[in-house]
C-alpha cells in the first residue's frame, strides 16, 4: 500500500545522492542502472490515482498514472540513461547529480496527481537545472545561471499565485482541464508558459542553455520545456490563445536561429521553435492534436538531445562553439557528423525520420479543424526548420569551409549515446506504430501516403535549394542578436543606473542643505547661548549673559502691567 | 590540378559541380513527379502543380530576408553584454558611448 505512493522520481533522487557519495565504477553503475530501474518503475504504475495523503486539509495525490504521463516519463527516463551514458566520463560528479535530481523533478511532474505535488517537483526542476547551468563553470555561465534562476523562480511564484487562486476559488487541487478565464487560471497558464519559453520571455532559453557545459546542455534541452508541454496538455487542452503563442514561438525560433552564430544557441532557438509546434497543437486541442503534441514531444526530446550531443562533441573536441570558427569537420569526425545529420533531418521532419511521423500529426490536426492559416504557417515553418536547423547546423559545423581543425571523433561512450538516439530517430520514422500505440488517444492516422511524402520532399528540398542560393545572405558574423532579455539586461540596468544617479544627486543636494541648516543652527546657538566653555560674560550668548538687576526689574514691571491690562480688558 | 588532388574528394570543385547538377536533377524530378503522383490538397490551392516546391522556396526566402532586416536592428557585437562588468571605474563613460550608439 505504501509502495504505491512511491513516485519513480524518488529512484532518481536516491541515485542523485548516491552519485555524490560513491566513486569510480560504482558511480558509473549508479548512473547507468538508476534510469533503467526508473523506467521499469514507470511502467509498473497503473492508470488512475494511486492513493492519497492528507496534508493540512488537502488530499495530496503523489502518484497518478495515465498513458500520456507514462509516455512523457518514459522518454525522460530514456533521456537520463542515454544522457548519462554520454556524459559519465567527462561531466563533473556534481553536474550529473544535479542533472539526475533535475530529471527526477521532471518525472515527478509527470506523475503528480494534484497541483501542490506538481508545484513541488516544478521547483525542484528549477533549482537543479540552475545548478546544471552553473556547472558550465565560466563567468558567463554563472551570470546566465542567475538570470535563469530569477526567471524560473519568478515563473514559480506566478504559478503558485495561480494555484492558490484556483484552490481558494474551487476548493480543488485536482489537475484537470481548465481554460484561462479568470485571474488565477491565467496565472497558472503564464507560470507554465514561462517554462515553455513562450514570448515575451523566450530569451531565457537561448541565454542559459548554451552557457552550460557540453554535457549539461544535453540534459537541459530535454526536461523543462517538455514538462511545460505536458502541463499544458493536462491543464489547458483547447485553450485557443495557445495557437497564437505557439505560432509566434515557431517563427521566433526560426528567425533568431538564422541570425545566430553560436552553434548551441542555434539549437536552443530551435527548441523554442519546436515547442511552438507543440503549443499550437495543445491550443487546437483535439484528440489528434494532443496525440500529435505528445508524439512530437517524445520524438523531439530524442532528436534535440542528439543534436546537442553532436554539438557537444564538437565543442568538447575543439573548444570552439562559433560557426565562424568551425567547418570542415566531416573529415575527422564522420560519426558525429552522420549522427548530427540524422538529428537535423529528424528535426526537419524528413520522411523516414521521427520528425515526419510525429510533427505531421499536428499539421493534420490543423487540417481537421479547417484552420487554413495555421496549417500554412506550420508548413512554412517546417520549411524554415529545415533551413535553420536541418541544413544550417550541419553545414556550418561539418562542411562550409576547411577550418583547419582536425579533431578526433567522439569518445566511445558519447558515440554510442549518439548512435542509440540516431537509431531511435530512424526507428520511430520507419515504424511509427511503435509510438502511436502508446499515445493517449487511439490513432487513426496514416503518416506515409505517397502524395504527402512527395509534397514534403518538394517543400524541404526546395528549402534546401533556398539555403544554398541565399548562402551569401547568411554569412555568419561574430555577433549576438538582441532579444527581449535586453530589457532586463540593459534597459533595466540603465534605468536603475539613472535612478541611482538621480538618488546620488538628490542626496548631494540634501546633504548641502543639511550642512547649511546645521551651520545656521550653530550660529544661532552661539549667538544666544554663547560658545561653550567661555567664562567671560562678553563672549557669552544673549541668553547666557548675566543681566543687571535693574533690567530684570524693568522686565517684571512691564510684564505685571501687561497682566493688569489684560485682566481688565 | 595538384591542389585538386590534395583536397578531400567531397570538397573538390569537380565534385561540387557534380553535386549541384545532381541535386538540380533531383529537384526537377521532384516537381515533375507530381504529374504522375497525385498530391492530395486539403484546401484546394495546396494541390496545385509544384505548390510545395514554390511554397518552400518562397517562405524560406521571406524568412531569410526578414531575418536579415531584423539583423540590421538586432545584431550586436558578441561582447555587447560583457563590457560594463569588466571595469567598474570607467563604467559611466563607456555606458554613455554605448547608449548613444545602441539606443533601440
Amino acid at each position: 500500500m505504501e509502495f504505491e505512493l512511491f513516485s519513480p522520481a524518488f529512484i532518481l533522487l536516491i541515485a542523485s545522492v548516491l552519485i555524490c557519495l560513491v566513486k569510480g565504477h560504482a558511480r558509473t553503475a549508479v548512473i547507468l542502472v538508476a534510469p533503467i530501474i526508473t523506467l521499469w518503475a514507470i511502467w509498473q504504475i497503473p492508470d488512475g490515482v494511486q492513493g492519497t495523503i492528507k496534508f493540512l486539509s488537502y488530499n495530496i495525490e503523489p502518484v497518478e498514472g495515465s498513458p500520456i504521463r507514462r509516455l512523457f516519463a518514459t522518454v525522460f527516463a530514456i533521456m537520463v540513461f542515454v544522457g548519462g551514458l554520454y556524459s559519465f566520463r567527462i561531466a563533473k560528479w556534481y553536474e550529473l547529480a544535479a542533472a539526475f535530481a533535475y530529471a527526477a523533478g521532471a518525472i515527478g511532474v509527470c506523475f503528480a496527481g494534484d497541483l501542490i505535488t506538481m508545484f513541488l517537483y516544478w521547483e525542484l526542476m528549477a533549482i537543479f537545472s540552475t545548478i546544471v547551468v552553473w556547472c558550465g563553470g565560466t563567468p558567463g555561465a554563472r551570470a546566465a545561471g542567475i538570470r535563469y534562476a530569477i526567471m524560473h523562480l519568478l515563473g514559480g511564484v506566478v504559478l503558485k499565485v495561480g494555484i492558490e487562486g484556483v484552490v481558494v476559488g474551487t476548493g480543488s487541487i485536482q489537475i484537470q482541464p481548465m481554460l484561462a478565464t479568470d485571474f488565477s487560471t491565467w496565472m497558472i497558464l503564464i507560470g507554465i508558459l514561462i517554462n515553455a519559453a513562450a514570448p515575451p520571455v523566450s530569451a531565457w532559453l537561448a541565454d542559459a542553455y548554451p552557457e552550460a557545459s557540453p554535457t549539461g546542455s544535453v540534459f537541459l534541452s530535454a526536461f523543462t520545456t517538455k514538462t511545460a508541454v505536458l502541463a499544458l496538455i493536462l491543464l489547458f487542452p483547447g485553450e485557443s490563445v495557445l495557437i497564437g503563442i505557439g505560432l509566434f514561438m515557431v517563427m521566433y525560433g526560426i528567425i533568431f536561429a538564422l541570425l545566430e552564430n553560436d552553434v548551441r544557441r542555434i539549437l536552443a532557438y530551435s527548441v523554442v521553435n519546436q515547442v511552438g509546434f507543440m503549443v499550437v497543437a495543445v491550443g487546437i486541442g483535439t484528440e489528434m492534436a494532443l496525440n500529435g503534441a505528445t508524439a512530437h514531444a517524445f520524438a523531439h526530446i530524442i532528436y534535440k538531445a542528439l543534436l546537442f550531443m553532436s554539438a557537444g562533441v564538437v565543442i568538447y573536441r575543439t573548444g570552439k562553439n562559433k560557426c565562424m570558427e568551425l567547418g570542415g569537420l566531416f573529415r575527422t569526425m564522420p560519426l558525429t557528423c552522420i549522427c548530427g545529420i540524422i538529428g537535423a533531418l529528424a528535426i526537419s521532419s524528413f520522411p523516414l525520420t521521427s520528425g515526419f511521423t510525429t510533427k505531421s500529426m499536428i499539421s493534420q490536426a490543423a487540417v481537421d479543424m479547417n484552420l487554413v492559416w495555421v496549417y500554412m504557417a506550420l508548413t512554412a515553418a517546417s520549411a524554415g526548420v529545415f533551413l535553420h536547423a536541418g541544413i544550417k547546423f550541419p553545414w556550418f559545423v561539418f562542411f562550409q569551409k576547411d577550418s583547419g581543425l582536425r579533431p578526433k571523433d567522439a569518445p566511445w561512450n558519447m558515440g554510442l549515446a549518439m548512435v542509440i538516439f540516431a537509431s531511435l530517430c530512424i526507428l520511430l520514422g520507419v515504424f511509427p506504430e511503435l509510438l502511436y500505440g502508446l499515445l493517449p488517444y487511439p490513432v487513426d492516422y496514416v503518416p506515409y501516403t505517397i502524395g504527402k511524402v512527395l509534397f514534403y520532399l518538394q517543400l524541404l528540398l526546395f528549402s534546401g535549394l533556398a539555403f544554398f542560393v541565399l548562402l551569401p545572405l547568411m554569412k555568419r558574423t561574430m555577433t549576438i542578436s538582441l532579444d527581449t532579455d535586453w530589457l532586463w539586461r540593459r534597459a533595466l540596468v540603465s534605468v536603475l543606473k539613472v535612478f541611482d544617479r538621480g538618488l546620488i544627486s538628490i542626496g548631494g543636494v540634501l546633504g548641502m542643505q543639511r550642512d547649511r541648516l546645521q551651520n545656521l543652527l550653530h550660529r544661532m546657538v552661539v549667538r544666544y547661548l554663547g560658545q561653550p566653555h567661555t567664562a567671560d560674560s562678553k563672549e557669552r550668548g544673549v541668553f547666557a549673559r548675566s543681566w543687571p538687576v535693574g533690567t530684570t526689574a524693568l522686565w517684571i514691571a512691564g510684564l505685571l502691567s501687561a497682566y493688569v491690562l489684560l485682566y481688565y480688558l | 590540378m595538384n591542389d585538386e588532388k590534395e583536397l578531400h574528394w567531397l570538397v573538390r570543385p569537380s565534385t561540387i559541380r557534380k553535386l549541384w547538377i545532381g541535386s538540380g536533377v533531383v529537384l526537377t524530378l521532384m516537381v515533375l513527379a507530381q504529374t504522375v503522383i497525385y498530391v492530395k490538397g486539403y484546401f484546394g490551392f495546396d494541390a496545385w502543380f509544384g505548390f510545395g516546391a514554390i511554397y518552400g522556396f518562397v517562405s524560406c526566402l521571406v524568412m531569410v530576408l526578414v531575418a536579415k532586416l531584423l539583423g540590421l536592428i538586432l545584431k550586436r557585437p558578441q561582447n555587447y553584454y560583457d563590457e560594463p562588468q569588466q571595469d567598474g571605474s570607467s563604467d559611466s563613460n563607456q555606458d554613455k558611448v554605448k547608449e548613444s550608439s545602441n539606443g533601440v
